[in-house]
């Protein structure tokens, strides 16, 4: 790879990695607003009040929101003037370790059994990179925390078990409780296979979550007839959003997979120009 | 909302769960590591009256940068040793279960931070010192100064556990049809 794109692209990486863990999307701190509104507990009030000033605070100071800074998960589009080669990985992963001395980061990558911390936030298949077409090359970064992450479940329901799909989801978010962070947002893969199920409901969090179709509106409320609330500590909102993504599969098969993520539903896109 | 600042003493005990309350002087971070190694080597710090902080914060040039709590039930097996000692206030989020909610019992409470706060976290803190820097940035004690950190009583030291009963609560919700 032209060593100017390969710089360019750690930048962009680095940078989008810096803007997700700083600042919350604007779609997110708004459903936190409007969960702050409907919330009449003043232990759920209060929750939700500390949530949006340290968002403004991060914001202002340049700060992660949180400390845990995840694990990245980077979704790139390839023009086609840029071919598809081991350089592009590799300099995702310098922009990963740029961002993580730069931001600073956590470093949080481990070895699975070891638990040696490669002390860079990459290693073996990390960063996460999930490639496809597009008109212009850009980097997306999400990075994902363990608190929601180790919540999410993925279940291989019988073909005539739809109707189950919402007892899934709620299932998922009740075993959780507290420990995802509510008030979560949540990612939901129907169909494909096990491991497309699990990538659609993660990508799905990357969708606006200021509007949702009726099918995900009904699975949200359902959600939140739980009463777990911010932080588990009861009240209205334990989620903010459910986005679904589809994909045809087997006819003896339907994989259903629940992503949970916090309220810190983080990422970041940056673009790269590739000529000049 | 009540004032609280350590040492601890029995004031905690006047605290009802769901209670709001801040929280300032010194607390010390410990997570699964500081915990397993304070078993073996003794406790660096004075425990009585002391809070401990669930919290792996990321900490540059002498400063706290981010300092949000993390999941006080991977502690659940790991906290009697330090209210024994005189520890009045566990610090996390998610909540402790039942032997912890037993542990507390006329002694102390937990106090829930909330998830993910990290930069508010940070903005009330003031880093005052470290034991254990050998277990990393993540899992070393660290004593840091708070100048009134909002908690919530999650756990009071009546036996009354806010997060159980929410918990109990959405059971029986996901139950109906």
């Amino acid at each position: 790879m032209d060593p100017r794109l390969s710089s360019r692209i750690a930048d962009a990486t680095a940078r989008a990695y810096g803007r997700a863990v700083t600042t919350l999307p604007p779609d997110v701190e708004t459903a936190l607003e409007r969960a702050l509104v409907s919330e009449t507990d003043p232990v759920a009030r209060g929750e939700l009040e500390n949530i949006l000033e340290n968002v403004a605070l991060a914001r202002k100071g340049n700060l992660p929101i949180c400390q845990d800074t995840g694990v990245p998960v980077i979704y790139v589009t390839l023009p086609p003037t840029v071919p598809l080669e081991d350089g592009l990985f590799d300099a995702i992963a310098a922009g990963v370790r740029r961002a993580t001395t730069e931001v600073p980061l956590r470093p949080n990558v481990v070895d699975p059994l070891t638990r040696h911390n490669t002390g860079d936030n990459t290693g073996d298949g990390m960063p996460a990179v999930h490639i496809r077409p597009g008109p212009r090359l850009s980097v997306t970064v999400l990075p994902k925390g363990a608190g929601a992450e180790n919540m999410s479940r993925i279940e291989m329901l019988l073909p005539s078990e739809v109707e189950r799909i919402p007892d899934v989801v709620v299932r998922c978010v009740l075993e959780a409780g507290a420990r995802p962070c509510p008030p979560v947002v949540l990612g939901i893969g129907i169909g494909g296979t096990f491991d497309v199920a699990a990538a659609l409901a993660k990508e799905a969090l990357l969708e606006p979550i200021d509007t949702m179709d009726p099918f995900e509106t009904s699975l949200c409320d359902a959600v939140n007839r739980l009463g777990i609330g911010p932080m588990g500590l009861g009240g209205a909102t334990t989620a903010l959003a459910v986005k679904v993504r589809r994909a045809h599969c087997h006819t003896a098969s339907l994989p259903v997979a629940v992503n949970i993520q916090c309220w810190a539903n983080r990422h970041a896109t940056e673009y790269v120009e590739v000529d000049g | 909302m009540t004032d609280l600042a350590t040492p601890l003493g029995t004031e905690v005990l006047e605290l009802v769960a769901g209670d709001r309350v801040t929280l300032s002087g010194i607390v010390y971070t410990a997570r699964d590591e500081a915990h397993l190694r304070m078993m073996r080597e003794g406790i660096p710090f004075d425990p009585v009256g002391a809070a401990v902080y669930h919290c792996g914060p990321v900490i540059a040039d002498g400063r706290v940068v981010a300092a949000g709590p993390t999941t006080s039930s991977r502690m659940n097996r790991l906290s009697g040793f330090l209210l024994d000692a005189g520890v009045r206030a566990l610090i996390g989020k998610g909540g402790m279960d039942a032997t912890v909610t037993g542990q507390l019992r006329g002694r102390g409470v937990y106090l829930a931070f909330t998830g993910g706060c990290a930069a508010l976290a940070a903005a009330r803190m003031r880093l005052e010192g470290v034991w254990f820097p050998d277990l990393g940035m993540a899992e070393a004690v660290w004593a840091i100064r708070l100048d009134r950190l909002p908690l919530v009583v999650g756990i009071d030291s009546h036996g009354a556990n806010l997060f159980a009963g929410v918990q109990a609560r959405a059971e029986r919700a996901a139950k109906l049809p």
